[in-house]
This record gives structure tokens, C-alpha cells and sequence, in this order.
């Protein structure tokens, strides 16, 4: 979530699915919120019913679509420009919101004069290194001051900060920049006019200007009338007296620039004055029940807990160097040592003192990117020897299922816990490499072992759902046989390994062995207490009372909280995440239902609802506001605002942390208590969201001689992870086709909790794609039959569903087609089918090693697929024909 | 759509408007039924789930139809829900579809996907529960029509009686199967499972007098909207079923969504008919009697 973090300060939704139902227009993209959270459309349909327009952006006509208002066709992988064309057209007509922009975003911010942007440099931005395919990013800052982000990559001037030391670093800056101004700590240059040539508002002004109606409809497909039909409810909808809201889901984030597609709808929210009131925001639908639990405490390698950045492999880091790295000076995440000291207190209890540096050396070390594709790649290089899949089906839920597989065949172990015997737990004898022979059983080494898991009902705990909402479930009853909970698997794996090493003198073994690791444990299978593990994620001070708040946490180590946004969910001692008020008992925020990040606030960001006085922009659009008489912020929801900061404070120079905070800068956690339009820190990829193509794309950039994302993640080209070429290229045409993958309300994610269910497998028994009549028509297949779709992966076969809700596009003139498919099957189950993602590519988002699954080239042709050895002959064939290398895809 | 008896002998027959209490039961709840509103389903088919989940009713196959999205067909013995999916080239209102097809000339390149759960109707006056012979069907206290497993002897005779073709025979059990609108749950305070499920409100469930009220203003806010289609089906208690205490809004005709257009009670007509077989057989028995007497004079 590093775009919302980058742009508001925290990575989560900003808002809320109930508030949407006081939405006056709900633009909903790279999300089919109707089949994948059809229980939070009831407040779309409820805003819908209020009068609200509802607007369906999506290469499909689906579900969400049957219901909206205007459903608008668009290419896969072209959403930033159509984007961009609305922010065009925003700035154009002059429908910006004047009095929001200019007080509560980066909009006056002045940029370094070095700052070179996609239109000087034909759509790359200044520092970029093509040889390492990075961006060194120094020219991205503001002129006069340097500003570290929110969230994202926080690593990118480790050296500047650190290592040149503050004083010599500052003069050294200055001068570099020619700007002549203090540099961290230092205010930036800003010109409230918006005039200033180099201010964030004119550089965002010039950037989008070449995305005209026109420019839409070349890139997207998108014909100019539908698309000003768009601009023109999304601006009616706007302003004081109304707002409108972005939803959005995977279908943005699968990209090799899915960060920058998040970026640019938070650029247009800011600029239409959309964020933090109600009715407004960004809803960022996550797909699983609780993947925003697993990123506030992360199953992801480079962050810690509450967004703490994990430690790069610097010469001699320590805590002082990676605070003075990686924290800003003002807002919130000034007080990053708080925060972390707390975090090792947590991790290492007495063992982590003053005088060790809170064991901040046992944290371990990044020396790049650890994600699930680079592991792949580390399994099949042989230096990834056993691998944990804890309800993750990579055989089918991750792109290339055939390198997923491959890489589980060349570790020594591999430990599967899952409800049922899913494909990453079987491929080794009934996978799709056994059937063409390339892979033998008798072969493979890896030892499999395969755990039962328990389902929700059978244990405590929290999930944290799409609105950082904790609500907790109880155990009704405790798991059949040998199944067990995650909690239990963990904590008693921990409990093993520490009682093998108890003897160890081996410095290695410190860090597990000096780890607080006693939960109490309860009923027959000796369950660990889930509220236990709560309390401790909440914290304590010094005499052992639960925290309330975050602001209550210290540096010197008398304070203990895992993870400090989660602060307060134990508040008295009192499991907060498990309040059950029932709505009609309360108003619409319902804040006593369960407990949601930071601090039960709901919609983030609220000071912006109120104007720089402190009152409401409209009483219509109410949410909190200053109390003159009390002096303290008041209203509908939990004030995301220090209570009794003054809308007219202005801070001392010399402030800090959230002292240096005005009463006009409603975005706490940004460095300069702004929203940024531009983001000068904190992304790999580029301060301003930029068309580029996909990895594999049919049509050639309109905008700028830079076809793809020029610092996109390519994994290297082995051979079943061969790239196609696009537009321009030779052999493009052979897989001319655009396909893009997405899940059905009747089937969950790879299938594991729903092929294995008669109820659903009935409902969506087949493995299925979804073409126009036009396609079907001019590739032969027919409504109901079989067709093979293949990439230069694999080749898959489906049955046909031909449909009016698949529509060519034109594009660039040309009319495309676009091949729908679901990825939920696999070849185990009660309901087998070809999985989609045998098709796809390792070409990832830079910033979330995310793959592009949303689009990529395939061809289709009727009938079934070749079996056994006759299917790797297909695949080679078409990447002959094509003329495909490991080259092929790969330039920058 | 009157029916051809006078209206004071179908009163005799039928109570229009409390199938309960001509049932016998006194003292009984309001009338209970669902207003499904199609305009706002999404087709999640969360109800038929539910539903199966609920009252154990068992999977029936993994059949590919390509009939859109809907893979369950009808229902039946296995389906007391079913969410049927059309796509049709027709405009809703003022929706915008965006999507641009090659349609021969004179056609449309509309589009809108209508989505419906459909469910037993628990009409007025329910055939099924005529012809049953053994009592396994049966009026409830909350005027709703429910079988019984533990008594249905399985002789089929409801299934040609039903005018909408709901009720079915379980294959390889013979006994017959039809949603019971929950009656189990009814009896202790809680709504139907599918009605609980829907995520959207567009089945409701409640007191059927309020459901037509609130249906009756629905359909006026979408004709207003600019929805024309809008129109209630099963509604009426002047049908030919005495008006179903499961009542739809449909955006097109009953036969889109593969519902009869004017269903009629298929017990309509037995009144008459007794009536005929009185005549027939006062004329035999007087024809007899007038044989005897002609004899006795002889």
C-alpha cells in the first residue's frame, strides 16, 4: 500500500464501505465489488437508492456493471491514462477545489531545480540509471528541504542521511541543489499562488496536459463522449456541498505500475478535495479476510509491524543510523523510535536494554528483494531449501504455476497446511508436469509434509478486514483430529526449536532464545491465548498497565507494544476488537462495533472535512470540527487530529514530531502534514503517475518513446518464464490477444476454500473464459465448447462462454479483443479445470513486487489442448513462431 | 385474470386474504411471505446457498450450461433457490451499457443483465396442498405451504398441480421437495436463510401486507426513475392463484424469467366440476328412480 501511504501518510483505506452509502457518486475501478465483496455493495446499492451515481470502469461488463449507472469499457492496463486524462480534465476546466488544494496538499511545494520531468525526458523522469534499472531519486525533493515518506521504499537516501553525516550533508545538499536552503528539518519552498513555474501544481499541470479526451481514446479504447460523461459526474459530485468516492481492488494493484494507478486516483481525489469527508476517499478492497491484518503486521519481508521499515544491510547500523534514515522530522512517524524500541521490547522483553540497543542487531537484514517471486527463483537456484505455504495455493494462485511448481521440486522440504489437499500439496504426483513428463515422481526430493488447519470457527482471534476494522471470533468448538490453528502451528514450532537450542552457546541462536515466547495456553490441544498475543500487540508501560494510545509510547524502553498502530485495541484491559453494539443502537459511524487503525478512527484524515477555520465545508458534508467553546475537535467521528490543536496554531520554529504539526495539516503522518500530489520520497518508480504499457502489450505508447515502466521488475527470462513482444516488435501479433484474470463471487481466490465445496463447485462447475461474439466469430470458437488459450508459458484449455459482455475495443484504430479468465481452478478439487495463471509472467511492480496478471497477450483457438509432451511442443512452436529469446521483453 | 367461478362460491372455497385461517388456524401471526425485488439483486446466489445450507438440501450436479452465469437451470427437488442470469440487447432506463457491438442493422448494441431469485410462490390457493392425499402438505400458521417429509408417500400428484413447476421429486428418494420458506426457523422468530443471506435486501421477508406496500412504492420510485419495465408479479390477489405469498419485481416479462405469464390454480376448476359430477349424478340417480317407478307401475 505504498501509494496511499506515499500520498496520505498511511497505507490503508481512507475510509470506510459503510460511508459510501453518502457518496453522491462512486466510481468503481480495478475492483468487481458486486461478485467479490458483494456484501459491502449493500452501501453502494444504499447510496445508490439516496440518489448517488454509480460508475463501472472495468474491461468487463459484470455484475458491478449490471448495476451501475455508466459502464465504461476500458483496455486492460490502461487505467493511469484515463486517470490522468480526468485529472487533465479537472485542471483544464478549472474544477479543482481551490481552498482544499492550497492548504491541504503539496500544491504550492516548490520542486528542485534538477527535477527534470517524463515530458522533458520522453517519459522518464530525471535520475534514472538504465544499466541498474533504478531511479536514484535526490532530484524528486523539494527545493529547500528534504522530505522522507510515509510508507514505501524509506532506504533510498540511507547514504545522504547517514553515512555523510547530518551537518556535512546539510551544506552538501544546498549546494547540490543550488536551492540554498536548509535541508532536513528545513520547511520547503512554497508558493501559494500556485504560480511558481516549478510548484508541485504546475509540474502536475504540464504532466497530464498531453492526456486529452482524445490521447483517452487512442491509449484506452474509451470513446471521448463516454469518457467526458464520466469527468463530468465525477465533477458535478465533487466540492463543498458534495463528495465522491474511489473503489478499487486488485484489478489496479496487478500491474508493473500498479502502485502509480493508486497514485493517480489519489491525485485526482486530492485535487476534486475528496479525502477525509464523508462520502469521499479511496476504498481499497482487500480480497481475503484479513490482508490488511497481514500488512499492519506483515507477512511481507521488508516491513516490520505498524509499517516500521525492516533494516537494509548496512556497514554498522544501528538504531540511531536507521531512525535518523529512515524517520522524518514532523508528523507522527517522527516518533519512528518510540515506535521500534517498543516493537524490540516487544520481540525481546528484558533481554533488550538500553546498552544492547534494544537488540535491534537480532533483527535480520535486507539485501534486496525477498518476495514470493525472487524465492522462487532462490528454490530453483537450489538456495532456498524448505518452504512454509500457510493458506497460500501457489500451484495456482501465483503467476507462472509451472515455476511455483518447479521451485517446490527442488527443495529439500516443503510443509503445506491447508483445509484440504490442494494442488501446492500434490503437484508432485498429479500435477500438470507429471502428465507431459517433465517432471517424474520418482524424481522429486522434496519431502511433503501436509498439515491440517483449523477453520475460523475453531479458534480465537482477530481479523482485521478491508477498513483496518479488528473484529475478533471466538472458537465454537475445538478442531477435529490433528487440525490446528496458525497460532497454535507457530507458537508451539517456536516452542520446539527453542527447547532443541536451549543448550546453544552459538551467538546465532540468541535471537530465539532471548525472544518473550510465553503465551499461556488453553484446553485440551494446549492452544495458545489468541487475547494473550492481543495484549501484547496493544503494549504495556512500566507497571504492566495496557497502553491506550500510541502517543503514550516511549524511546528509553519502559514501554512494550508489537505493533504500534494497533495500539489501543486492549485499551482497560478490554479485548476492544470484540464489541458487538449492534448498529440500529448507534449512528452510522457505529465506531463501538469492533475497533478499527489508529486509534478506532474511521475515516482518515478528518481534519480535511472541516475548512482551514476549523467549520465544516458544508453542513451536508459535516464529520468533525472545531468546538470553539470547548476548544477541542468534536463531531461524527474520532477526530484523526490532535483534540486540541487549534485550526490557527502555527508551530515554533524548531518543532518536531507532531509539535511541528499546524492546525492546518489535517495528513499527520506526512513529513510536512500534507497530502502529496507529487510524491517526493517513498516511490522506485516516479513521482507523478505515467502511462507506460504492460509488460506484453498489442499497441505501442502514444505518450513517449518509453513503451513499458522503465524500472519494472523482470525477473530474469529462464526458460519457462519467457517474456512476448509487443507493439512494434516482430512477433507480436502471434499472441494478439489481451487477457486478464479475475476471480467470481461463487469461487474464493485459488480455490481452496471453495472447489473442494459441493454448494459452490455447483454453482461455477467449469473452468470457463469469456469472449465477444466478434472474437468467437473470427477465431471459430463456439458458445459452449473448448478453446486453448496459450502464452509463451503454457497453454490452457477452457470452455467458451460467448457474451455481449465482452466488448471489442478500438484502439489506435484497431479493434481489440479481450479474453476474460477466472483463476480459481485447478487440478485437484471437486471441480478441476486448467488454472489461468499457468499463462502468466514474473514482470513485476517495482515497488510491490506484485505480478501483471490484469494484462497480458495470449492467443485463442478452439478446441482442447494438446496432452502429455504434445503441450510443451504447442507452447514451443508458438514461441518459435514468434521468434521469442530470453531477450525478448526484456529492455528497459 | 378473474377466475370463471362467482366470487361468493370461490369465498366459499378459498378465504382470499387469510389462506391461514381457512386452514383452521386460529389466532395466528400475520400472513408471512418475500418480496424479491430484481432490480437490486447482484446475483451472488448467496440465497441459494444458504438455503442449502440450511435445510440440508443436497448438491445436484456439476453441469456446465452456458446459460450466462447460471448453472443451476430451475427449480426443483435440489433447488429451492434459483438465481436466473439473462443477458438481453435491451437498455435499462438511462444506464449507460459502454459496450460497442457489430449488430446488423436495425438492432440494438444494448445490453443489460437481468439477475432474479426465484423460490415456491406459496400461492393463495395452492394446488399442491389439494391434490396431496396424505396430508404432507400443509396450510402453516404463517399461510405459507409446506411438505413434510416424515408423511409424503411420494405419489407425485403435486407435481403436475403446480402451476409454476417448483415442487419436484427427489430422485432416488420419490418423495417430494419444495422450499418450506424456513419453517422451522418461522416458528422461533428468525427469517428464512436466504432472506438473511441476501446481502442487497433484494429478497425481503416480512408480514405480507407490508411487502406489498413497500413493493407498490418501489415499483412507482423506478417507473419514475425511468425504469418503465418496473412491474410487480404474483402480487395481485385477484390472480389466478389468489395472488402468491412470494411476490417478484421483474424488469421484463414473466416469460424472460421463465415464469408463467397468467399462472391458474390447476384445482380451479374442480368446484365446477364437482358441481357437473353432482348434475351427472342427480340426473342418473332421478333416471334410476324414474326406471323404478316406471317399473313400479308396470
Amino acid at each position: 500500500m505504498p501509494s496511499l501511504g506515499t500520498s496520505f501518510g498511511r497505507g490503508g483505506a481512507t475510509t470506510f464501505q459503510q460511508d459510501l452509502q453518502n457518496s453522491d457518486c462512486i466510481v468503481i475501478q480495478g475492483s468487481n465489488m458486486a461478485e467479490c465483496h458483494p456484501v459491502g455493495f449493500q452501501w453502494v446499492m444504499e447510496a445508490k437508492a439516496r440518489g448517488a451515481k454509480l460508475i463501472h470502469v472495468d474491461p468487463r461488463y459484470t455484475r458491478t456493471s449490471a448495476l451501475a449507472d455508466i459502464h465504461v469499457p476500458l483496455r486492460a492496463g490502461s487505467d493511469i491514462a484515463f486517470l490522468g486524462g480526468i485529472v487533465n480534465y479537472v485542471l483544464e476546466h478549472d474544477k479543482w477545489f481551490h481552498d482544499y488544494v492550497v492548504n491541504y496538499t503539496n500544491a504550492p511545494a516548490i520542486l528542485n531545480e534538477d527535477f527534470q520531468d517524463t515530458e522533458d525526458l520522453d517519459g522518464v523522469f530525471s535520475g534514472l540509471d538504465r544499466d541498474k534499472r533504478s531511479y536514484d531519486v535526490q532530484t524528486w525533493q523539494y527545493a529547500g528541504a528534504e522530505v522522507q515518506a510515509a510508507s514505501g521504499q524509506r532506504d533510498q537516501e540511507y547514504d545522504e542521511r547517514v553515512e555523510q553525516g547530518h551537518s556535512t550533508k546539510e551544506a552538501g545538499r544546498g549546494s547540490s541543489t543550488g536551492s540554498g536552503g536548509s535541508s532536513i528539518g528545513g520547511e520547503p519552498e512554497r508558493d501559494e499562488t500556485l504560480q511558481h513555474p516549478r510548484c508541485v501544481f504546475q509540474v502536475l499541470k504540464r504532466h497530464y496536459a498531453r492526456y486529452t479526451p482524445e490521447m483517452v481514446e487512442q491509449i484506452c479504447g474509451v470513446p471521448q463522449h463516454l469518457f467526458l460523461q464520466v469527468c463530468e459526474e465525477l465533477t458535478n459530485n465533487s466540492g463543498r456541498d458534495r463528495t465522491s468516492a474511489f473503489v478499487y481492488a486488485v484489478g489496479w494493484t496487478q500491474h508493473t505500475v500498479g502502485v502509480q494507478y493508486i497514485r493517480t486516483a489519489a491525485i485526482l481525489q486530492l485535487l476534486l478535495g475528496n479525502i477525509g469527508r464523508p462520502g469521499g476517499g479511496i476504498m481499497a478492497l482487500r480480497g481475503h479476510a484479513s490482508i490488511q491484518g497481514s500488512t499492519d503486521i506483515p507477512t511481507l519481508f521488508n516491513i516490520l509491524p505498524g509499517y516500521i521499515p525492516m533494516p537494509h544491510a548496512h556497514k554498522d547500523e544501528d538504531l540511531d543510523k536507521f531512525i535518523e534514515a529512515e524517520a522524518p522530522k514532523k508528523g507522527f512517524w517522527a516518533d519512528m523510535r518510540a515506535y521500534t524500541v517498543s516493537l524490540l521490547k516487544a520481540y525481546w522483553g528484558a533481554a533488550a536494554t538500553a546498552e544492547n540497543d534494544f537488540c535491534f542487531d537480532y533483527l535480520p537484514r535486507l539485501t534486496g528483494s525477498h518476495s514470493t517471486y525472487e524465492t522462487v527463483l532462490a528454490q530453483l537456484d537450489g538456495t532456498c531449501k524448505g518452504y512454509f505455504l500457510l493458506g497460500e495455493n501457489p500451484a495456482v494462485g501465483s503467476a507462472n504455476n509451472k515455476m511455483q511448481r518447479l521451485g517446490m521440486a527442488n527443495l529439500e522440504w516443503l510443509v503445506v497446511r491447508d483445509f484440504s489437499l490442494i494442488e501446492s500439496a500434490t503437484w508432485w504426483k498429479d500435477g500438470p508436469e507429471i502428465e507431459t513428463g517433465e517432471l517424474k515422481t520418482a524424481d522429486i526430493a522434496t519431502e511433503v509434509f501436509f498439515l491440517p488447519a483449523a477453520a475460523h470457527t475453531e479458534k480465537n482471534g482477530s481479523f482485521t478486514n478491508t477498513q483496518r476494522m479488528l473484529q475478533w471470533h471466538h472458537m465454537a468448538k475445538e478442531p477435529d483430529g490433528d487440525a490446528r490453528s496458525e497460532l497454535w502451528f507457530m507458537y508451539h514450532l517456536g516452542r520446539i526449536i527453542r527447547e532443541k537450542l536451549a543448550a546453544s552457546t552459538d551467538e546465532m541462536d540468541r535471537p530465539l532464545l532471548d525472544l518473550t515466547w510465553d503465551y499461556p495456553t488453553e484446553g485440551s490441544i494446549e492452544e495458545p491465548s489468541a487475547e494473550a498475543v492481543l495484549a501484547e500487540i496493544n503494549g504495556w508501560d512500566a507497571d504492566g498497565q495496557p497502553l491506550a494510545s500510541y502517543e503514550q509510547l516511549n524511546e528509553d524502553g519502559s514501554t512494550v507494544c508489537g505493533c504500534w498502530i494497533y495500539c489501543g485495541v486492549y485499551a482497560d484491559g478490554v479485548n476492544q476488537a470484540s464489541r458487538r453494539k449492534p448498529a440500529k443502537e448507534q449512528d452510522w459511524i457505529a465506531n463501538e462495533w469492533g475497533w478499527a487503525w489508529p486509534a478506532n478512527r474511521r475515516i482518515l484524515y478528518n481534519r480535511a472535512s472541516a475548512d482551514p477555520d476549523g467549520k465544516p465545508w458544508s453542513e451536508r458534508k459535516a464529520l468533525v470540527w472545531w468546538d470553539e467553546e470547548k476548544a477541542l475537535w468534536t463531531g461524527h467521528d474520532i477526530p484523526d487530529f490532535s483534540a486540541s490543536k487549534s485550526p490557527w496554531h502555527r508551530p515554533p520554529s524548531g518543532a518536531t514530531a507532531a509539535e511541528a504539526l499546524s492546525g492546518i495539516d489535517p495528513f499527520v503522518m506526512q513529513a510536512d502534514g500534507k497530502a502529496w500530489l507529487y510524491v517526493p520520497a517513498g516511490l522506485t518508480d516516479g513521482p507523478l503517475p505515467t502511462h507506460y504499457e504492460p509488460q506484453e502489450s498489442p499497441f505501442t505508447n502514444p505518450l513517449y518513446g518509453q513503451q513499458r515502466n522503465p524500472v519494472r521488475q523482470v525477473l530474469p527470462p529462464k526458460q519457462h518464464n519467457r517474456y512476448h513482444p509487443s507493439a512494434g516488435a516482430a512477433g507480436s501479433d502471434v499472441y494478439p490477444y489481451v487477457a486478464t484474470t479475475y476471480r467470481l463471487t461463487e469461487h474464493h481466490t485459488a480455490g481452496g476454500m471453495s472447489r473442494f465445496v459441493p454448494y459452490l463447485s455447483e454453482l461455477q462447475p467449469e473452468m470457463f473464459c469469456e469472449v465477444s461474439p466478434e472474437l468467437a466469430a473470427e477465431r471459430g470458437l463456439e458458445h459452449g465448447g473448448w478453446a486453448t488459450i496459450i502464452t509463451a508459458r503454457s497453454a490452457i484449455e477452457t470452455r467458451v462462454l460467448v457474451t455481449d459482455r465482452m466488448t471489442p475495443l478500438t484502439v489506435q484504430g484497431r479493434t481489440l479483443h479481450q479474453v476474460g479468465l477466472p483463476y480459481h481452478w485447478g487440478t485437484s478439487g471437486y471441480s478441476t479445470g486448467d488454472s489461468a495463471n499457468e499463462l502468466a509472467h514474473m514482470s513485476l511492480d517495482p515497488n510491490v513486487h506484485i505480478q501483471e496478471v490484469k494484462a497480458m497477450t495470449c492467443d485463442i483457438r478452439p478446441g482442447r489442448r494438446p496432452r502429455g509432451p504434445d503441450l510443451v511442443r504447442l507452447v514451443e512452436t508458438y514461441q518459435r513462431r514468434a521468434g521469442i529469446t530470453e531477450e525478448t521483453g526484456t529492455g528497459v | 385474470m378473474s377466475l370463471d367461478l362467482p366470487r361468493a362460491m370461490r369465498k366459499a372455497l378459498y378465504d382470499d386474504t387469510d389462506p391461514a385461517a381457512v386452514s383452521g388456524h386460529e389466532d395466528h401471526p400475520p400472513r408471512m411471505g418475500f418480496f424479491t425485488d430484481t432490480s437490486v439483486c447482484i446475483g451472488c446466489k448467496a440465497c441459494e446457498v444458504a438455503c442449502k445450507e440450511w435445510n440440508h438440501v443436497p448438491e445436484d450436479g456439476l453441469v456446465f450450461t452456458g446459460m450466462s452465469y447460471d448453472n443451476t437451470q430451475g427449480l426443483g427437488a435440489d433447488t429451492w433457490r434459483h438465481v436466473a442470469f439473462i443477458e438481453q440487447r435491451k437498455p435499462i432506463a438511462r444506464q449507460e451499457p459502454g459496450v460497442q457491438h457489430d449488430v446488423p442493422a436495425g438492432q440494438s448494441s444494448d445490453l443489460r443483465w437481468l439477475m432474479a431469485s426465484d423460490v415456491c410462490k406459496h400461492c393463495t390457493h395452492a394446488a399442491c396442498l389439494d391434490v396431496c392425499p396424505t396430508g404432507s402438505l400443509f396450510r402453516t400458521e404463517f399461510g405459507t405451504v409446506v411438505v413434510q417429509e416424515d408423511v409424503c408417500n411420494g405419489c407425485g400428484y403435486c407435481i403436475p398441480a403446480c402451476p409454476y413447476g417448483v415442487i419436484d421429486q427427489r430422485e432416488g428418494d420419490g418423495r417430494a421437495w419444495k422450499c418450506t420458506l424456513c419453517y422451522d426457523r418461522l416458528t422461533v422468530g428468525m427469517e428464512p436463510a436466504c432472506a438473511k443471506a441476501c446481502p442487497t435486501d433484494s429478497i425481503q421477508f416480512g408480514p405480507l401486507d407490508e411487502l406489498r406496500e413497500r413493493a407498490g412504492r418501489r415499483v412507482e420510485q423506478l417507473v419514475e426513475a425511468g425504469v418503465t419495465d418496473a412491474r410487480l408479479y404474483g402480487h395481485d390477489p385477484d390472480d389466478g392463484v389468489g395472488g402468491d405469498g412470494a411476490f417478484f419485481l421483474l424488469l421484463d416479462e414473466p416469460e424472460v424469467y421463465g415464469l408463467p405469464p397468467d399462472p391458474v390454480v390447476t384445482t380451479r376448476d374442480l368446484p365446477a366440476m364437482w358441481k357437473h359430477v353432482g348434475v351427472a349424478a342427480a340426473t342418473l340417480v332421478a333416471g334410476v328412480a324414474a326406471a323404478f317407478v316406471g317399473g313400479g307401475r308396470r
